[in-house]
């Protein structure tokens, strides 16, 4: 308390007169899901993934705002499975015109579309799907959780590199597991590379004992391959491949080595101060979701400070021009895709023990920035809300 | 070897600094490299506490103090022997400090904290602890001492300190990732490095308003990746050299004109810097390739690169 006492008194001194005094109310609004079962509970998902980094970022952008007479608040909205969404989502919007979606990307659409959104700013901090950056884009919805695509064009990215050019791949049959392979597969034929092998993990057997017998069997027929492809986005079945199949080859995706947009070995770029600040907060290391979240509302800081406006149409122009610049952590300036609001950023590839790589690699250019060899492009993208 | 010698040449002029050392923290070995700048060579490697970066002497260079950020403290060493003297309160997580002209007060940036501390090296106790923004790390102090910089990377601003009350008087926003100030020009401007927004800005020091701004551009690197950390004037104030980060350049700044002259090519990610006590010499940290950059600064080439330890970061002389 005696550190707040000299700082109040210190900001009564400062002249900040320039500076209109601002709140800026955000809603970090949640659609629960029902999780799919997992053969392991080692790494149970925290209630509140997500929320914890929209959290922090509320915290940085507090600090800085207390400068500049800047306020924020965040109310958090959790609606159970089968509860009314756009309800919750109206009443959110009448209570602050920047929403967090922490949703699956067919609500996160619903919610965009509501007459209330039209002139609100929502980010997408959940959901990895492509077609939300594509044909389903809305204009009143940005993404700073990166996309499949971007997280497979990072993976093969790598794969190029070392000349694992011979690649398998083992899938699940969830959704997300569906979508996510896809995104390997156009991401391998984007770089000039082949799946050669793929198999559908469709077991009903306790891997947890009996991996060790099932899975050798399992990939036998794969053939030679240079790298072993998982899409395994539930983190079901993937833990147990690696070691035990018939061919010995590295693997990568769900599990191995992993494209994310955050992990806990990420540390440079001053990301250890980021990541202590999270675990003082949140009691746990942060996920990529946290990230996505946090990233989402500093963007909401950034804008607020050089703008000085807390005008929803104001920030978003900003955010997608020119002159916004985030420091995420990564090394170099994160900035928004003009052309379907995708938060640009390299994409750390990691082991649970450490960082062996981070996307774009050298080599992978582009005529705007590197950044844009990872994900869709301009030319490839169906979104035409940005337009 | 040719190059060696107009340099062995030039230096034995000098005099006495070829006693001179370069004091050098190694971030990632908990060590300090000291190379002799007569011979370029390392002559002594001295233990410390826990991730040393920001290392300074005090006004006779009797003591040297050095930020051990993952002990949680600033150790002051005796550099005659190398041993641990005592340590003072620096708060949380201290990076980076500045002693104050009057030799006796030192200001810390503590990383983890946002908060600035100001220590007594006299009466070893904290006297005062500001808060700013989030992450301070840059830290200077105006000739006249009247005037304390913390930058702050998260919070991107220059946090002015009144050192008489101890007390924020203005906060200016920079571009993103501050990470280094220095007064200059008698104190009447002050720099400010920012590194993910890749520039310095000048500020008037009176009325703490922009003057002007740097931009870099390295032939064959993405702007996003020349990132301006530390930076160093000449003796005459009218050039600065600035280290560039991941570029792995040092720009030559025409610090009248504000016009970047010249880029060095040094070692990878280079982070901070000192001259030799004639400033005829630069030395760079460059933090992944773990060596030190020697620039002849009159010719503004690279002339040798001297292998520290792991993740070298601050650098300091004693001359």
């Amino acid at each position: 308390m005696h550190r707040l006492g000299l700082f109040i008194a210190g900001l009564a001194l400062t002249a900040q007169a320039a500076f209109a005094d601002l709140n800026v109310p955000v809603v970090y609004l949640r659609q629960e899901v029902d999780r799919p079962p997992t053969l392991s509970n080692l790494d149970p998902i925290p209630d509140d993934l997500g929320e914890m980094g929209a959290r922090l970022g509320l915290a940085d952008n507090m600090t800085t705002g207390s400068f500049l007479g800047q306020t924020y608040e965040l109310d958090t909205i959790s609606v159970p499975v089968g509860g009314d969404l756009l309800e919750a989502a109206r009443s959110a919007l009448a209570q602050s015109p920047f929403l967090i979606l922490d949703a699956p990307a067919s609500d996160q659409t619903r919610i965009a579309d509501l007459p209330e959104a039209q002139s609100a700013l929502l980010f997408n901090a959940s959901s990895a799907d492509n077609a939300l950056r594509d044909k389903d884009c809305r204009a009143n919805l940005l993404h700073t959780l990166p996309s499949y695509q971007m997280r497979s064009d990072a993976l093969m990215q790598f794969a190029r590199t070392k000349r694992w050019d011979a690649l398998t791949l083992i899938a699940g049959s969830r959704p997300d597991d569906m979508a996510f392979a896809d995104a390997l597969r156009n991401s391998a034929a984007k770089f000039g590379m082949k799946i050669a092998a793929e198999k559908t993990w469709a077991f009903d057997a306790d891997m947890r004992r009996n991996a060790a017998q099932e899975v050798p069997l399992f990939t036998q027929d794969l053939g030679k391959y240079d790298l072993m492809l998982i899409a395994d986005e539930a983190q079901d079945f993937g833990r147990y491949i690696a070691y035990n199949t018939w061919y010995p080859r590295p693997v990568a995706g769900s599990e191995g080595l992993v494209p994310t947009a955050w992990a806990p070995v990420v540390e440079q770029w001053g990301a250890a101060q980021l990541q202590s600040r999270f675990q003082d907060l949140a009691n746990r290391a942060m996920r990529p979701r946290d990230y996505a979240a946090w990233a989402a509302m500093r963007s909401i800081g950034e804008a607020v400070t050089r703008t000085t406006s807390a005008d929803p149409a104001t920030l978003r122009a900003f955010m997608l021009s020119d002159g916004f610049e985030l420091a995420g952590f990564k090394g170099r300036p994160l900035s928004y895709r003009n052309w379907n609001g995708q938060l640009r950023q390299p994409i750390p590839l990691v082991t649970p023990r450490a960082l062996v790589a981070q996307a774009p690699l050298e080599g992978y250019l582009h005529q705007r920035t590197e950044l844009d060899t990872l994900g869709l492009d301009a030319p490839e993208s169906a979104c035409a809300a940005f337009r | 070897m040719h190059r060696l010698i107009p340099l062995l040449s030039a230096l034995s002029l000098s005099g006495p600094a070829l006693a001179a050392e370069i004091w050098v923290t190694n971030e990632k070995d908990d060590t300090i490299s000291v190379i002799d700048i007569g011979t370029l060579e390392v002559v002594r490697t001295i233990p410390t506490g826990e991730r040393p970066r920001g290392i300074t002497f005090s006004k006779d260079h009797s003591r040297v103090y050095i930020c051990a950020s993952d002990s949680d403290t600033v150790q002051v060493m005796d550099p005659e022997t190398g041993e641990i003297l005592h340590d003072l309160p620096s708060g949380e997580d201290p990076e980076q400090f500045v002693l104050h002209p009057n030799d006796r007060h030192l200001y810390i940036a503590n990383e983890d904290d946002a908060v600035t501390t100001v220590v007594d090296t006299e009466t070893r106790k904290v006297i005062a602890q500001i808060n700013v923004g989030i992450e301070p790390e840059g830290m200077a102090v105006s000739p006249d001492g009247k005037i304390a910089i913390t930058t702050s990377e998260t919070t991107n601003m220059a946090h002015w300190i009144d050192t008489e009350t101890r007390e924020l008087f203005a906060n200016t926003l920079v571009d993103a990732r501050p990470r280094h100030a220095e007064f200059t020009a008698g104190g009447s401007e002050l720099w400010v490095s920012s590194e993910i927004g890749g520039t310095i800005t000048v500020f008037d020091t009176a009325t703490q308003t922009e003057k002007g701004k740097i931009e870099f551009e390295v032939k064959g690197v993405h702007p996003d990746r020349v990132q301006p950390v530390g930076f160093e004037f000449t003796t005459d104030e009218k050039t600065a050299f600035v280290a560039l980060g991941p570029s792995n350049h040092v720009a030559v700044v025409n610090a009248e004109t504000l016009e970047v002259e010249d880029y060095i090519l040094v070692g990878r990610r280079v982070w901070h810097m000192a001259f030799s006590p004639d400033k005829s010499l630069l030395f760079t940290t460059n933090g992944v390739s773990g060596d030190v950059t020697v620039i002849d600064v009159a010719k503004r080439e690279a002339i040798k690169s001297i292998k520290v330890g792991r993740f070298p970061w601050g650098a300091a002389l004693r001359p």
